[in-house]
């Protein structure tokens, strides 16, 4: 099977009160299509770090991070966005939707972006992933209006809206409580099935971790384990 | 570029509009000022344009103190032989008395001979009555009515004449709304004036003789052959359409003084746009990382923000169009009295475009700074949200917005100021004032800070504080509301320390009685009838009128073949002068050059010693020991000068540009003046009265009614300059509800906060008045000082007058910034008061 993301003796080093800081080092890790990867590690331990350079947000101090064939330090930091607009989805802690836009307006954003088909086509898009999430009735809603499970399901419809090939996921149940938490895992998990995308997943929650085929384990910027087994 | 940025800029506008749409009202005030106040020049402009034979009542008027002269008077004769309509008034000041009401007044008395005006229709009351000029009565003014206290159908005194009042004159379209109110008018036939014998030797009269000649060459064959024949005489030659403009440029003059007010307050509206942009990004660097995630490009958040900024300015600058298009229907009537002519608004669609683009780039050249800041969110924000935004060390585009930012207000205030000097200064003044308010807007602020109370309670000191937290907006805050308390404090400064020194009355021992035309045999008479007190302290000054016939040597009509650098200046040699003769100077006066009489050198025998102003012997290039030739009633006298003084125009007394030894004229001709103190307004129109009756030809002044007249032009034209320094007041206001409302967000959490911790909810109003009360403290500090320096500098510098602070304005000017601030500041938190915290605490 074929490897989209693939990452060389990836590091990060910041420059912290005048000396260097290193928060990631060494680490090499491939992920083949449709693959589920859990990132797993204490706080501090470089998940995000290692997330937002394998998902072009940072550029790497040491190595490199190849996506979907394309070398990312062959990109400028437009180009990169243009990459992750056509090829990469988004689900974050803080589900981060745009408070002034609907929730049907923030699941249109990606393809606004894309600017690919006719506005009513991406309109209908938005309308059946809301559907598909649970939240057909509140489409004119203002995330403000809604609960968080509520945010973090359009948040998913807003990741899977443009069909990427690689989704990455920042600790997608940590701003919930647990039961609203498993839900949105189940859905996740069923719309991942659906689009057959590559989830890349941070998170520090074991039990979320053990339903996940694969656990990627850092420890101090370091990659400690790569458990590849039968989810729980 | 996709659609995208629209499309997003169009979604987010709605809340955009909520959020900072306050903002867009600054702009709208601006707009409002500068569409008003353009469309309404170019109101004045077209209606005295259109009306220019109207005004003048004829194409081509000659004007001159004296008869014309044989040449002249043969040429308009030749006019009107050709068939031309001509025609000739003679107006001279003449005191008139009411025997039914016992008022005296001093009245302009004008003869009219002949059918003018040519144009235009004269509305008299009882109608039809001009033309016959009344038969054997007198028209008048509807003021002379008033002022008179007389009715159509009583009789006045004019000189030697008892005549009645047969009608008023309602509507000359020649009268300017202005002179009718310092000098009103009667109106009679020649024969009338000549019976009423008020002109005599050295009375002050004016003769214009009008012609019609509607057809453009003939009428510039006419004015070219006028002007040459009257070259030097003291004859002036109008057209209608020269006196149209110059009554244009008069207007359009003080409309772009206005305009610049204008403009001021739609730069303050730019300061405003800039602060809540600021702010409004700053909010949205995480929105804008979660974008890029996402996969926006720069360009495309850049300019979605940009479209957004753009979208609010220019609802902000079409409500401004529209708001002025408003005003300017209302300007005429506010400014009635002082128009030369009936404005009639016309709404001009280039003027109001002109407004809304001018408005809608201020606000685009303004927020363009604090939007380049969107380019730096990093995409990792949406990950790590502590992550702070570094801004680029060196950024061109950032040197490129500041550079575009000060080229077009430069570009604005040359586009709005009378002249490109006046602009650039405007521009220059505008920087200067803006870096001393922000200098010290910011200082004060440092200093505040480290005086900061330690003690005292919690409220106060967290109210204090909160002009310190992050993304505070103090000093551009500080700045907008300073600059309007700058501009409302200088302009009521200058207007208070102007009306004080117009007040006269209220000067204890200043003459408040100006007595003139006063003949030679009059003068014992005329004295006489002054109250004892009044008499010994009166200033009795001789006039001798005079025309310079030579100046070293030479004639008059050789001075032509001078070099330029030594020949005198036409208007000081062609203006009549009246000289006097004295052995002392006065207080307004100040030697500066030579000896006063007694420590003078002699003179050769036959020649007069004279004292010359000082800036009028640069006018005529004369100096020390240089003799001037003067025609004093056809007899030439030759003086010498020996001194030269300043003096000090302002004072109210009889000033004079040339003083001559005493004896040296004392047997020319001379008319007296006579300066006098009469305390009581009973007691001076007693007087007045009693002169009008023994003395018909002496005129005299009040000079309390003077001064109410000037008074209450001053006060119009103040009003207008008020009324747009209040628009950059409340443009400074609207900064701060600007400012506040962008940070609402921010002031809810901390007020959650609070509250949640267990503060009352009249703690957190404490907290939220004194940072507003600070607020407005430092902005008064900051405005007002930098007002009263720039009033003293405009008094003392400008007008040479002596400065006094009116501490009632200063106080009135802080009171209201305080309430106004505090309201507005209030009303912007009134959410943050009554909404429960958890839901601001969880962001809903």
């Amino acid at each position: 099977m074929s490897h989209v993301i693939v990452a060389e003796g990836l590091g990060k080093t910041y420059q912290s009160g005048g000396r260097p800081l290193s928060v990631l080092q060494d680490v090499d890790l491939t992920v083949t299509a449709r693959e589920i990867v859990a990132i797993l590690g204490p706080s501090g331990s470089g998940k995000t770090t290692l997330l937002g350079l394998l998902a072009g947000l940072d550029t790497p101090s040491q190595g490199r991070v190849i996506l979907d064939g394309q070398d990312l330090a062959g990109l400028n930091e437009d180009d990169r966005a243009s990459f992750r607009a056509r090829n990469v989805g988004f689900v974050f802690q803080s589900f981060h939707l745009l408070p002034s836009l609907t929730a049907l307006e923030n699941v249109q954003v990606p393809l606004e972006l894309l600017g690919e088909g006719a506005a009513g086509a991406r309109r209908q898009r938005a309308q059946e992933l809301l559907d598909r999430v649970g939240l057909g009735d509140r489409i004119g809603h203002y995330p403000a209006q809604l609960s968080g499970g509520e945010q973090q399901r359009v948040a998913l419809a807003r990741a899977f809206s443009t069909r990427p090939r690689i989704l990455f996921a920042d600790e997608p149940t940590g701003n919930l409580d647990q039961s609203t938490g498993a839900r949105v895992i189940d859905l996740l998990e069923e719309l991942n099935a659906e689009s057959r995308t590559t989830l890349i997943m941070v998170t520090h929650d074991m039990e979320l971790a053990q339903r996940t085929p694969r656990v990627i384990r850092l420890s101090r910027g370091r990659l400690v384990g790569d458990e590849v087994g039968v989810p729980a | 570029m996709t659609r995208f940025p629209l499309q997003l800029a169009r979604w987010e506008g709605r809340q955009s509009l909520r959020r900072v749409g306050v903002y867009m009202l600054s702009i709208s005030l601006g707009v409002a000022a500068l569409v008003a106040v353009r469309s309404f020049r170019e109101d004045v402009a077209r209606s005295v344009r259109e009306e220019a034979q109207v005004l003048l009542g004829a194409d081509l008027r000659l004007s001159s103190r004296a008869s014309l002269t044989e040449p002249v008077q043969e040429a308009v004769d030749s006019l009107r032989g050709e068939g031309r309509p001509v025609a000739r008034t003679t107006t001279a000041g003449s005191m008139v008395l009411a025997p039914s009401s016992g008022v005296t007044r001093l009245l302009q008395v004008r003869a009219v001979e002949g059918d003018w005006p040519f144009y235009g229709e004269v509305v008299t009351r009882p109608e039809g009555l001009w033309g016959g000029e009344g038969g054997q009565g007198v028209l008048a003014d509807p003021a002379v009515l008033t002022q008179l206290s007389v009715e159509i159908g009583d009789t006045l005194v004019v000189g030697e004449l008892r005549v009645p009042l047969v009608g008023s004159v309602e509507d000359l379209p020649t009268s300017l709304g202005f002179q009718t109110a310092i000098g009103p008018r009667i109106y009679l036939g020649p024969d009338l004036l000549e019976e009423a014998g008020i002109i005599g030797f050295g009375s002050l009269v004016r003769y214009e003789t009008y012609v019609a000649i509607p057809d453009a060459p003939s009428r510039d064959a006419a004015v070219a052959t006028l002007e040459s024949l009257t070259e030097g005489d003291g004859v002036s030659v109008e057209t209608a359409d020269e006196q149209a403009e110059d009554l244009t440029d008069a207007v359009g003059f003080l409309g772009r003084y206005l305009g610049l007010v204008g403009l001021g307050a739609l730069l303050l509206g730019g300061v405003g746009v800039g602060s809540a942009i600021h702010v409004f990004v700053k909010e949205r660097l995480t929105e804008v990382a979660v974008l890029r995630c996402l996969g926006a490009r720069q360009a495309s958040v850049f300019t979605a923000y940009l479209l957004q900024a753009a979208g609010l300015g220019l609802m902000g600058a079409v409500l401004g169009g529209i708001a002025g298009v408003l005003i300017q229907q209302a300007l005429p009537l506010a400014l009635a009295g002082v128009l030369p002519v009936e404005v009639d608004p016309e709404l001009s669609l280039p003027t109001l475009a002109w407004g809304i683009g001018t408005g809608l780039w201020v606000s685009l050249v303004f927020a363009l700074l604090p939007l380049l800041t969107i380019r730096d969110a990093p995409p990792l924000r949406a990950l790590r949200q502590a992550l702070e935004v570094e801004g680029r060390r060196t950024d061109p585009l950032r040197w490129a917005a500041i550079a575009l930012g000060a080229a077009s207000v430069v570009i604005l205030c040359l586009v709005e100021a009378p002249s490109w000097r006046e602009g650039l200064g405007f521009a220059i003044a505008l920087a200067v004032t803006t870096l001393i308010l922000w200098a010290a807007g910011w200082s004060l602020i440092r200093v505040t800070r480290s005086l900061l109370p330690r003690r005292g309670p919690y409220t106060v000191r967290q109210g204090l504080n909160n002009l310190f937290r992050p993304r505070n907006q103090t000093v551009a805050v500080t700045l907008a509301l300073g600059f309007g308390a700058f501009v409302v404090a200088t302009v009521l400064q200058v207007r208070d320390n102007l009306a004080r020194d117009l007040a006269v009355e209220q000067l204890e021992g200043q003459p408040n009685l100006l007595l003139f035309d006063i003949q030679d045999d009059q003068r014992a008479g005329v004295l006489g009838l002054l109250p004892e007190d009044a008499r010994s302290a009166a200033e009795v000054t001789p006039l001798v009128p005079a025309r310079i016939q030579g100046i070293r040597g030479r004639r008059r009509s050789e001075f032509q073949e001078l070099p330029e650098e030594e020949r005198p200046s036409g208007w000081a040699v062609r203006r009549d002068y009246r000289h006097t003769y004295r052995g002392e100077l006065t207080d307004a006066e100040v030697l500066v050059q030579g000896s006063w009489w007694s420590d003078a050198p002699e003179v050769e025998e036959g020649v007069a010693r004279v004292s010359l102003e000082v800036d009028l012997a640069t006018e005529l290039n004369v100096g020390l020991g240089d003799r001037i030739t003067w025609d004093v009633s056809g007899v030439e006298v030759e003086s010498e000068v020996v001194s030269l003084r300043t003096v000090d125009w302002s004072r109210f007394q009889t000033n004079f540009f040339v003083v001559f030894e005493p004896g040296s004229l004392a047997r020319a001709p001379a008319t007296w003046v006579v300066l006098a103190r009469v305390d009581g307004e009973d007691r001076r129109a007693g007087l007045l009265r009693q002169l009008v009756e023994t003395f018909p030809n002496v005129s005299a002044l009040d000079i309390t009614r003077i001064q109410e007249v000037v008074q209450a032009i001053l006060e119009q034209v103040t009003r207008a300059i008020a009324v747009l320094a209040g628009f950059a007041a409340v443009a400074g206001v609207l900064v701060l509800a600007g400012a506040l409302a962008a940070s609402r967000h921010q002031r809810a959490r901390e007020g959650a906060l609070l509250r949640t911790l267990g503060a009352r909810r009249g703690q957190v109003l404490t907290v939220l008045l004194t940072e507003y009360l600070a607020l407005a403290g430092l902005a008064a500090l900051t405005g007002i000082g930098a007002a009263l320096v720039a009033s003293w500098i405009l008094i003392t510098q400008g007008f040479g007058l002596e400065y006094e602070v009116n501490p009632g304005s200063v106080a009135a000017i802080a009171g209201g910034m305080a309430l106004l601030t505090v309201v507005s500041g209030l009303l912007g938190s009134r959410e943050l008061l009554r909404r429960p915290p958890l839901p601001v605490l969880r962001g809903q």
